[in-house]
């Protein structure tokens, strides 16, 4: 099961997998899902996941951020469950029926966000050690004050464990958000040789970085091995109201 | 006048403490004073009834103590058991899910209580979550870096029942036998009874391997309660003293 350095590619799987990283504002989510789009209309089986978004482990990661239980520790592990259960579930079986697989997110955010919450590399590292490591991986750079800024501008309301304030950095929340992304961002950079990412210049225009993704996708990916044959499935069928006929009950005292 | 030797409350000898691994980051086990016993064995090997029974002698005996137990984590404890109630979770993500139920419990209840000064009694720790994954083929190295956040417990008891004795006792108090107790799925049987022995006796070898690691002591259960009882209380009181 210990396959951590090895690629879908190298292991034999006749599936590949494109991971996108990034800070948030780096305009990752944006890439792939427009990486998605032109996959599906070239026809090909494609599937897209998201980091933390197992169905079955949300309830309880939404309890312990809102509530502020979740330690670095718990933090972690409940986000290699929610990877463990989206990885066996549904990007195992889909990359042995040969599907390209785009997740937003790989275990190099939790190798980056966990480290610098506190918690032992090699730990994290080895508990995700039972995923193979992405095909490709286009690591999103912007210059730190571009990302930040995207996220800042609109003065959102940061949630507590996005801004860092577990960390306890900054009283305020924009300036905690600030040192954290920093940190995270040099935890990357630190591991992009190593795990050869593909450094994405995110401060250009969003077509010239799309149009780098697709050719880099298309080189490196044999995209005819990966044409649908079976034809998609049919939307469910859209059902349409019932008429309901609303008796009037007779007023038995008239 | 009393006897002063009735009223005498014997104060627990510190001894080193350490983690597996790593432990949790920024906690000192230094400062974790108390003890942490732990409780292992089948259900139906008299876990409960042992623990409630060295809870009142420890009580009595002037000693405050905590239980934790497996899936009792604020944090994660309903939804694991929805979820495997619903049987959809793979090995790696139970494994996690576990992993995660414990920490949570380790962080906010082990550790502050024996920090506190508490005798920490653990029904079921790390080894219970270890021989199930075992048993279902996940790898040695990656659960010890997994559990290298969990603390040496100051003892380790356990409870061993050979598998046809527990089918008895399991059937005696529940007229069936559990699904996740029986192992149902790893699909060693589609009969309960005999996925029940198959499974329990291969959780009992991959308790034995563990042992041989980490060196706890294995009480024969089989005897009457009060025996176990009073080898237990030897052992415990042992500890205490340092």
């Amino acid at each position: 099961m210990i396959q951590a350095m090895k690629t879908f590619a190298q292991l034999g799987f006749p599936g590949r997998l494109v991971a996108v990283e990034g800070l948030d504002g780096s305009g990752k989510s944006t890439q792939i899902y427009l990486l998605k789009r032109w996959l599906e209309a070239e026809g090909i089986k494609v599937y897209f996941s998201e980091w933390n978004s197992s169905e079955l482990v949300k309830s309880a990661t939404s309890k312990g951020k809102k509530r502020e239980l979740l330690s670095p520790t718990t933090f972690s592990l409940i986000h290699a469950t929610d990877f463990a259960d989206r990885y066996e579930r549904h990007l195992l079986p889909l990359l042995r029926a040969g599907y390209v697989v785009l997740c937003d997110r790989y275990a190099f955010t939790a190798y980056a966000r966990d480290v610098v919450r506190g918690c032992p590399p090699e730990w994290v590292r080895g508990i995700y050690n039972f995923a193979a490591q992405p095909d490709l991986t286009f690591f999103f750079k912007a210059d730190l004050e571009v990302s930040l800024n995207r996220i800042l501008d609109g003065r959102p309301k940061l949630k507590f464990f996005e801004a860092g304030m577990d960390l306890r950095l900054s009283p305020d929340p924009y300036e905690s958000f600030r040192i954290f992304q920093g940190r995270i961002l040099d935890q990357y950079l630190a591991m992009s040789a190593e795990f050869n990412f593909t450094i994405i210049d995110a401060n250009k225009r969003i077509e010239a970085q799309q149009s780098i993704v697709r050719k880099l996708v298309s080189e490196r990916i044999d995209l005819d091995e990966f044409r649908r044959t079976s034809p998609l499935p049919l939307p469910p069928p859209v059902r349409r109201k019932e008429k309901v006929v609303v008796e009037v009950e007779e007023d038995s005292a008239a | 006048m009393k006897k002063t030797n009735r009223s005498n409350v014997v104060v627990p000898r510190n001894s080193p403490r350490s983690f597996y691994g790593d432990g949790i980051p920024g906690v000192n086990p230094d400062e974790l004073v108390g003890k942490l016993i732990v409780v292992e064995g089948a259900d139906g090997s008299g876990r409960s009834t042992q623990i409630a029974s060295l809870v009142e002698w420890l009580e009595t005996s002037g000693h405050a103590t905590v239980q934790v137990g497996l899936k009792r984590s604020t944090l994660v404890s309903e939804e694991l058991e929805r979820a495997q109630n619903g049987n959809i979770l793979s090995r790696t993500t139970l494994s996690l899910f576990y992993a995660t139920d414990f920490a949570d419990q380790l962080e906010n209840i082990i550790l502050p209580s024996l920090k506190a000064g508490f005798i920490v009694i653990a029904d079921r720790y790390i080894y219970t979550l270890m021989a199930r994954d075992i048993v279902r083929g996940m790898d040695m190295a990656w659960l010890r870096n997994l559990y290298g956040i969990a603390l040496k417990p100051d003892a380790v008891f356990y409870l061993a029942i050979e598998p046809n004795e527990l089918v008895q006792r399991n059937l005696a108090k529940t007229a069936t036998l559990d699904y996740w107790e029986s192992g149902m799925d790893l699909g060693l049987s589609r009969d309960l009874f005999d996925s029940f022995v198959e499974y329990q006796t291969l959780m009992e070898s991959a308790f034995r391997k563990l042992q041989r690691t980490y060196g706890f002591s294995i009480v024969n259960g089989t005897r009457a309660v009060d025996e176990v009882n009073a080898e237990l209380k030897k052992k415990i009181s042992a500890v205490l003293a340092g």
